[in-house]
């Protein structure tokens, strides 16, 4: 047998009265923020992070960004060579590497598209800025993030680790 | 509160200056409350959220923040309404005033009161429909084909539920046998449920369905939802309001939720006893043989009950979606107005017969 119906309206006012009564006594679903954190998922895309001694300017980031918001600068440096009696090697040094967050899109297509590891996301999101210049993250404030970028998630059981052995 | 004043022999302008300060307490006060613990504080409980919690312990004097943010605002005029801005600028002003005048037929206690009409209730009803106009004007000197909608829907809206509100008061003031709204009180409180009088007699429970009516056609006449067409913020991005800014937007938003507590206050007068308790409680009889102490308890009493009527209209205001604009014009004319019309008839017949 069907319940009776109830005319929607005063069901509308239940459930307003309800949830009334429910946030008097548990609390609210929201956080007054300042004051209370709730912590971002660890896949959260929060701000990127770069690993300065894995980068090789390479440029495919910059070239892949879809806003244009990646500035690398760099030059060749010779490195001693790996054995004795060799040639010297010719090793790409970075010079500049900034991310102008007024610009990124959080896309992640730099991170996914990062040949050697250098580039993280981290869930930090608390860097606003009063000037709109402050916003362009500077090769040591990228550097910076690196601190807060979580532990790799375990890999699941039968996946096979990319990349050399 | 006159006749206080009046046997404290003070000059004219004193009476006159009282008078306006205790305008502006029966006005903005109860218009700040409802704001705070309704609009503020209900409505963010009933979303599962606190609400303002910055300004003051839990956030109770956000609205002064809210105040001195809107009075720091631009008063823009728009271009296409540069022609008209002395009458632009003049809506808002028209619309609160409706308010200012509604409050001053209210009695507050057995000498509490501000104006003691012979026929306050009529007077009531004719002053409240002056918002109208400043709607109307508003609505059309913005220029602006939404705020003309918006004001166009509201003058159709105002003057559709004008009617049943009416019809509704009739039954009343048939049963009471006075127009006066002090009567209408000791009315209520004097009189006795078949001979038995420990609550009096409140017409809400002899006239309910003039108070259904009554209440219906206050929410409609405050435009809130879900009546409140002519502001449509998702539709007419808020009607006859759209074009206003800064502290005449400020007055608009004091003038809805003051119109809502003065006529809630009318409401609790009509049908709930207003500013008096049941007479035989402490063995008064007449008006005169009240204690002066009511003149204290008296506006605290009837500020209870506006309160009341005032948590049933925001709480259907923010449970329910909007109706359209036919099936509110169908609402008034074809429902509300002939119940009424039979509760009039049946009202006089039992008047009659008793």
């Amino acid at each position: 047998m069907a319940k009776p119906k109830v005319p929607g309206m005063f069901k509308g006012l239940g459930v307003t009265f309800a949830t009334l009564l429910a946030t008097a006594k548990n609390g609210a679903d929201t956080v007054q923020y300042p004051h209370e954190k709730e912590t971002p998922p660890i896949r959260a895309r929060g701000v990127i992070a770069l690993h300065e001694g894995n980068c090789t300017s390479c440029m495919l980031c910059v070239r892949s960004c879809p806003d244009w918001c990646i500035y690398i600068e760099g030059h060749k440096e010779l490195a001693p060579p790996r054995r004795a009696g060799g040639a010297a090697r010719k090793v790409n040094k970075l010079d500049r590497f900034d991310i102008d967050y007024a610009l990124c899109m959080y896309c992640g297509i730099c991170v996914e598209v990062c040949p050697f590891d250098a580039l993280f996301w981290s869930p930090e999101y608390e860097y606003s800025e009063t000037r709109i210049a402050d916003l362009l993250h500077d090769k040591s404030k990228l550097g910076e993030w690196m601190q807060t970028v979580p532990e790799a998630p375990e890999l699941e059981a039968g996946a096979e680790k990319k990349g050399k052995k | 509160m006159n006749a206080v004043l009046l046997s404290a022999d003070l000059p004219y302008w004193a009476i006159s200056l009282l008078r306006v300060l205790g305008g502006l307490v029966a006005v903005l006060l109860p218009a700040g409350t409802v704001v705070y613990l309704f609009l503020f504080k209900m409505l963010s409980f009933m979303q599962s959220r606190l609400g303002p919690m910055e300004a003051g312990p839990y956030g109770s004097m956000q609205l002064f923040a809210e105040v001195g943010k809107w009075l720091q605002k631009e008063d823009i005029v728009p271009a296409s309404a540069q022609p008209e801005a002395r009458i632009f600028k003049m809506a808002p002003l028209i619309v609160l005033a409706s308010t200012f005048l509604l409050v001053v037929v209210v009695p507050f206690g057995p000498d509490a009161w501000f104006t003691n009409f012979e026929t306050g209730i009529f007077y009531a009803l004719a002053v409240s429909s002056v918002s109208v106009l400043g709607i109307l004007i508003a609505g059309w000197s913005s220029a602006n084909k939404y705020s003309l909608l918006g004001g166009l829907r509201a003058a159709g809206q105002l003057v559709a539920y004008e009617l049943p509100m009416v019809l509704a008061v009739i039954g009343v003031v048939i049963q009471a046998g006075t127009m006066n709204l002090q009567e209408i009180v000791v009315a209520q409180n004097a009189g006795s449920m078949f001979g038995w009088d420990g609550l009096g007699n409140p017409y809400v429970l002899t006239q309910f369905v003039a108070f259904l009516i009554f209440m219906i056609s206050v929410q409609a006449e405050l435009s809130q939802t879900p009546f409140d067409m002519p502001i449509a913020e998702s539709e007419l991005v808020s009607g006859y309001m759209t074009e206003y800014s800064g502290f005449r937007f400020l007055i608009f938003f004091i003038g809805e939720f003051a119109t809502a507590g003065v006529f809630a206050m009318i409401a609790s007068v009509l049908f709930l006893g207003g500013w008096g308790v049941p007479f035989s409680w402490f063995g008064w009889t007449t008006i005169d043989s009240i204690d002066n102490w009511m003149n204290v308890a008296g506006p605290l009493i009837l500020f209870a009950k506006m309160m009341a009527l005032v948590f049933f209209i925001m709480w259907i205001r923010f449970s329910s979606p909007r109706l359209r604009e036919d099936q509110l014009q169908r609402f008034a004319w074809k429902v509300l107005i002939p119940i009424s019309l039979v509760n009039i008839m049946l009202t006089a017949v039992l008047k009659v017969a008793f």
